[in-house]
Order: structure tokens, then sequence, then C-alpha cells
């Protein structure tokens, strides 16, 4: 804050880069963060409310991202989406898809690796919410899938409302999994965080700059967002 | 709308095997202890635990069968749940959790809606319809589930301890209201209850189920004059025996023999009110025939009176009014003369 170049703020501010970082942090995150929970409520439902062999297995590798080194998960990610990996060499030449190095690539890294957070927070939730009201709600003929829409998913909203905001936050900071999957192109996978890394090799002021950016967007958002959301529903 | 059920549910140290039927309009209790099985049996007719044999059938329908590998889950039966806890949705306000079952057989969302302001009008809750679970009363919440169950027209209503949640005075109330309610429903119902007041002012009939069966049925005048089983007899308030009759002298085991009333002949249970039991200091002469010494156990208060439990050729609970007892100098240990007149006991056949 000290360290600030107050008086060339500004200027900085407005310098397209910073602005196109800025906005595509904002949109992969979002974007990462409805993958997370169209992809991640569902697994944490298998997770808490089904038995099937290997689910232990399965929780555990749910949780490998978080202790995994972000920048090792992205090389997984390579290994898998690359040109000659395990899908990415069949997306290429069934629809001509190429993950690495696009936008999508960067949504695809941020999901992979702040995902785990919302599944965390929607299977406690769920574990925590009473199954005898999804019971209650069969006895009264409703199929499975009313049962989760009318009764599970709004029991569970407010952990479902805190996953989401953690893997948000989770998803903005991402740094390690997104460089080594998507790259640093300014522009297309360039995000705050990795222009903060760029701009302090060049200009320490530019980096104190974006850094001061992305906290004050991130702290606004957290906090608008647990007022709403989380605060509110408590 | 009849239901013909046998239920047998295995879990590793208890087995319940009930046969069950209720006839349309008909209300049936399930009275037991607890842990006797009593809502697992309400579960398994609601298909919440599927049974692992037996049969469910219910207005012709073969909800049921593990032979033939049959199991309706529970959203495909008519049949309609008041639980324990109630389990009112607490996101959804009274209105919307009773209109939720029509909402799920796809009645129209206005008319779902105006019935269910009906039904609430019905069990007088009309006024309370946008408030939610958590804003009513014990008594009021019993009464919004009660109609959400019943707002689906169910062809068996399932009550689990209906009033079991509820203080005294609402208990009351509550109960009386119920009681219409249960009237006025045209389908079967099977309400499980651990409280014989319960189960004797809600239902036509009663079934008693101790360790996962079935050990008497009757309706209430049957269960409080002839208990079956020493559960029984503690409920309904008599001493009980079982012994072998010879005209109207029972020979209790121990060589015990006790004159009734009655005149029966083999295997029989004898049967009488504590209140018929006199105590006396000294060996009474005169007209009681059934006299034997006892020790007094326990005193304990009962209602205006005091229950003595007594000891001797047959254990026995007697009343005495609290001047008696003093008379007589009542406390754990005292040397009594326990006296029974023969008019006051019954005997009927095991």
């Amino acid at each position: 804050m000290i360290r600030a170049p107050w008086a060339t703020l500004p200027q900085r501010l407005t310098q397209p880069g910073v602005l196109a970082a800025l906005r595509l942090s904002l949109v992969t995150a979002t974007l990462a963060t409805g993958v997370s929970l169209l992809l991640g409520v569902p697994l944490a439902w298998l997770l808490a409310r089904t038995r099937f062999p290997g689910r232990k297995f399965a929780r555990a590798l749910v949780t490998v991202p978080l202790v995994l080194p972000p920048v090792v998960g992205g090389v997984a990610l390579l290994l898998v989406f690359g040109r000659r990996g395990l899908l990415g060499g069949w997306l290429d030449a069934t629809f001509g898809i190429s993950l690495p190095f696009t936008t999508a690539g960067v949504v695809v890294a941020e999901t992979f690796v702040a995902m785990p957070f919302l599944v965390i927070s929607v299977e406690g939730a769920l574990r925590g919410a009473d199954a005898r009201y999804e019971e209650a709600a069969a006895t009264l003929g409703a199929s499975p899938w009313t049962v989760f829409r009318r009764v599970t998913l709004p029991l569970i909203a407010p952990g479902v409302a805190a996953g989401a905001v953690l893997c948000w936050a989770r998803a903005l900071g991402e740094f390690g999994a997104t460089i080594t999957f998507a790259g640093n192109f300014p522009g297309r996978t360039q995000t705050m965080p990795l222009a903060v890394y760029l701009a302090l090799e060049q200009d320490l002021d530019a980096t104190i700059v974006l850094s001061l950016v992305l906290l004050g967007v991130s702290v606004a958002i957290l906090v608008a967002l647990r007022e709403r959301w989380v605060g509110g529903a408590a | 709308m009849s239901l013909d059920a046998h239920l047998v549910v295995e879990r590793t140290g208890f087995r319940l095997d009930v046969e069950l039927t209720a006839e349309p309009g008909e209300v049936v209790a399930l009275l037991g202890p607890n842990g006797a099985g009593k809502t697992t049996a309400l579960r398994a007719l609601a298909g919440l635990t599927p049974i692992d044999g037996g049969h469910v059938v219910l207005d012709g329908r073969r909800l049921d069968d593990p032979a033939a590998n049959a199991f309706t889950p529970p959203e495909h039966r008519r049949i309609g749940v008041v639980f324990q806890d109630y389990l009112l949705f607490p996101h959804l306000s009274a209105v919307e959790n009773v209109a939720f079952g029509m909402r799920c057989r796809h009645v129209p969302r206005r008319a779902a809606r105006e019935r269910a302001h009906a039904w609430l009008d019905r069990v007088g809750l009309g006024e309370h319809a946008r408030k939610r679970p958590r804003q009513l009363s014990g008594g009021q919440a019993q009464r919004v589930a009660l109609a959400r169950a019943l707002a689906t027209e169910p062809q068996l209503l399932l009550l689990d301890e209906p009033l079991a949640a509820l203080d005294a005075r609402t208990r009351l109330d509550t109960r009386a209201q119920l009681r219409g309610h249960l009237r006025a429903h045209p389908g079967a119902t099977v309400l499980v209850t651990h409280d014989p007041l319960d189960a004797m002012m809600l239902a036509d009939r009663l079934v008693i189920v101790e360790d996962g069966a079935v050990v008497q049925t009757g309706d209430a005048a049957t269960i409080t004059t002839r208990p079956r089983t020493d559960y029984v007899a503690r409920l309904v308030g008599l001493n009980l025996y079982r012994g072998r009759s010879d005209a109207t002298v029972v020979r209790l085991p121990g060589d015990f023999t006790l004159t009734t009333a009655t005149a029966q002949d083999g295997e029989v249970f004898v049967a009488f009110p504590p209140a018929a039991v006199a105590l006396f200091a000294e060996r009474p002469d005169g007209s009681p025939r059934n006299t034997w010494p006892a020790v007094v156990e326990t005193v304990s208060r009962h209602g205006d009176n005091l229950r003595i439990e007594l000891r001797g050729p047959i254990t026995v609970a007697a009343d005495v009014t609290p001047g008696a007892a003093v008379q007589l100098e009542l406390a754990p240990g005292r040397k009594v003369w326990a006296a029974l007149k023969a008019t006051e006991a019954t005997s009927y056949p095991a």
C-alpha cells in the first residue's frame, strides 16, 4: 500500500493490458465456478447419498487437486488434454477442439483446481441435511429428481453458495495450473495472477498496482457475495 | 381401499414379522414398547424400508412381494405419512407444504394452492397459511403435517407417534381433533404409538407388538379387560397371572391357588385390578377366600392412591389410600396380609 505508485495509478489502471487481464480473470473464474457447479453438485450427491464400489477411492480422488501442486496439476492436464494426450488427441480428431493454450483451457485449469472446494462443501452440507425430508417428499409422490430439485437443493443452498464462493475465489487466484496448461498469452490466457507474475520481472510498480486491483476486486466481490448468500442464509 | 400386509424385515439381532389388515375407514393402532419394531413396520408399509418377506397388498394392488421380486417405491404408492417430528419442509410455507404432494401428482399450481388452502381451513389453520414451519407451534405443525398427508387423498394413512412430540395440554386438544379427521378419512389408517391412551382414543382396533411380533389384537374393551402379556397388563394397569383352571379355582405356578368369579377349565389367564387387593396387618377372617402373606417391596404414588408392590407367593400390585397406608405403617420390608375378593378376579382362556 505504502509503496503503491499513487501518482501514476490512473493511467496505469487504464492500460489495456490490465483491464483485459482483469476481465479475463473474472470471466474465467465465473465460468469455472459454473462448470464446477454443474459437475460438482451431482458428484457431491453421489458421494454423500449413494453407495457404489470405489466410493472411498473416488472421494480421495476428488481431494487430490487440493494437495497436488497446481503446476503438477497443469502437467497432468497437458498429459490428458494435450494434442497427443489421452483425450486431447481424440477431441482434436473428432471435434477439432484443442484445449491447451486457449481461454477454454484456462477455464479447465481453474475448474480442476477449484472444484474440490465446492464438492467438499456441498458434500458436507448434504451429509448435514436430514435425509428424512427426502423420504417425506417421496411419500408425497415426488420423483427422485423432484425431491432433489424441490427439497434437497433448497435445504443445502447455503452450503452450495458457500462452496461456490470458495470455488470462485480459488479460481480467481489460480496461477500454476493455468500457466502450465494454458500458457501466458495476453488477452487470451493471461489472467491477473499471470499478469502480476509477468510484471514482477519487469516493473515492480506495475506489479503492485495489479496486485492491488486483484485484491480490491476480489475482496469487494467476496464481501458482496457473503452478505447476499452465505450471511443472509445463516 | 383395504390393506392386507405381512411384513417381514430382518436386521442383525432383530426380526420383524407382523401381519396387519385394515379395512377402508378403519383405524388400526400398532401399540408396543420402544424397539418393538412399530416404526419399522410403518416404514415398510410406506416403502421406505423394503421388506425381506411377506407382502403388502393395498386396494387389491400388490405393492410388495419379495418372493416375486416386486417392490413399489414410495412415490408410486398412494400412502400418506405423518412423521413423528412432522418433517415439514422448512423452506416452504404451510400452504406450500400442503400443496407439495398435489403438485407432485400433477395438479395444476392454482388448483393445488386452492385445495391446500381448503385443507388448512379444515384443520383450523387458515390464517397461518403463509407461515414457515419454524413459526408454527407443535400442535399447529402436527395439523399441517396431517393436512399435507391427507391432501394427496391416500388409500392408506400412516401416523408415527402423532402426539408424542406435544405437551400434555396441546395433546388433549390435538387428540380430539385428530380423532375427528381420522373418522372422516375414507381410506384405511394405521397409527403407531407407545401410549395406550392415544391408541384407545384414536383406534377402532389395537394390534400389540412386542419384539417384532404381534402378541394380541382386539378392540379397546378386550385389551383393557383381558390382557395376554405382562406388557399389556402393565399398560392397562392390571395384575396378570397364568395358570390352570378347574371350575373357579385357578392353580398358579408355585402351587398357589386363586378363586375367581368366572368358571373356566384348562389353561387360563387371571386378571384383577390393584384396587381389588386389600391389605391387613393381621390375617383377616371372614369372606375373602383369597388371602396370603406378603412383604412390601416398594411404595409409590399412583394418582390419589399409593401403589404397593408386594412380594410373596405371587408378586402383586395393590392400590391403597394414603390413610390406610399410614395406619398399616406400610414401608419396604413390612409384612402384611393381602386379600382379594373372588368377584374382582376374572379368568379367561389362555
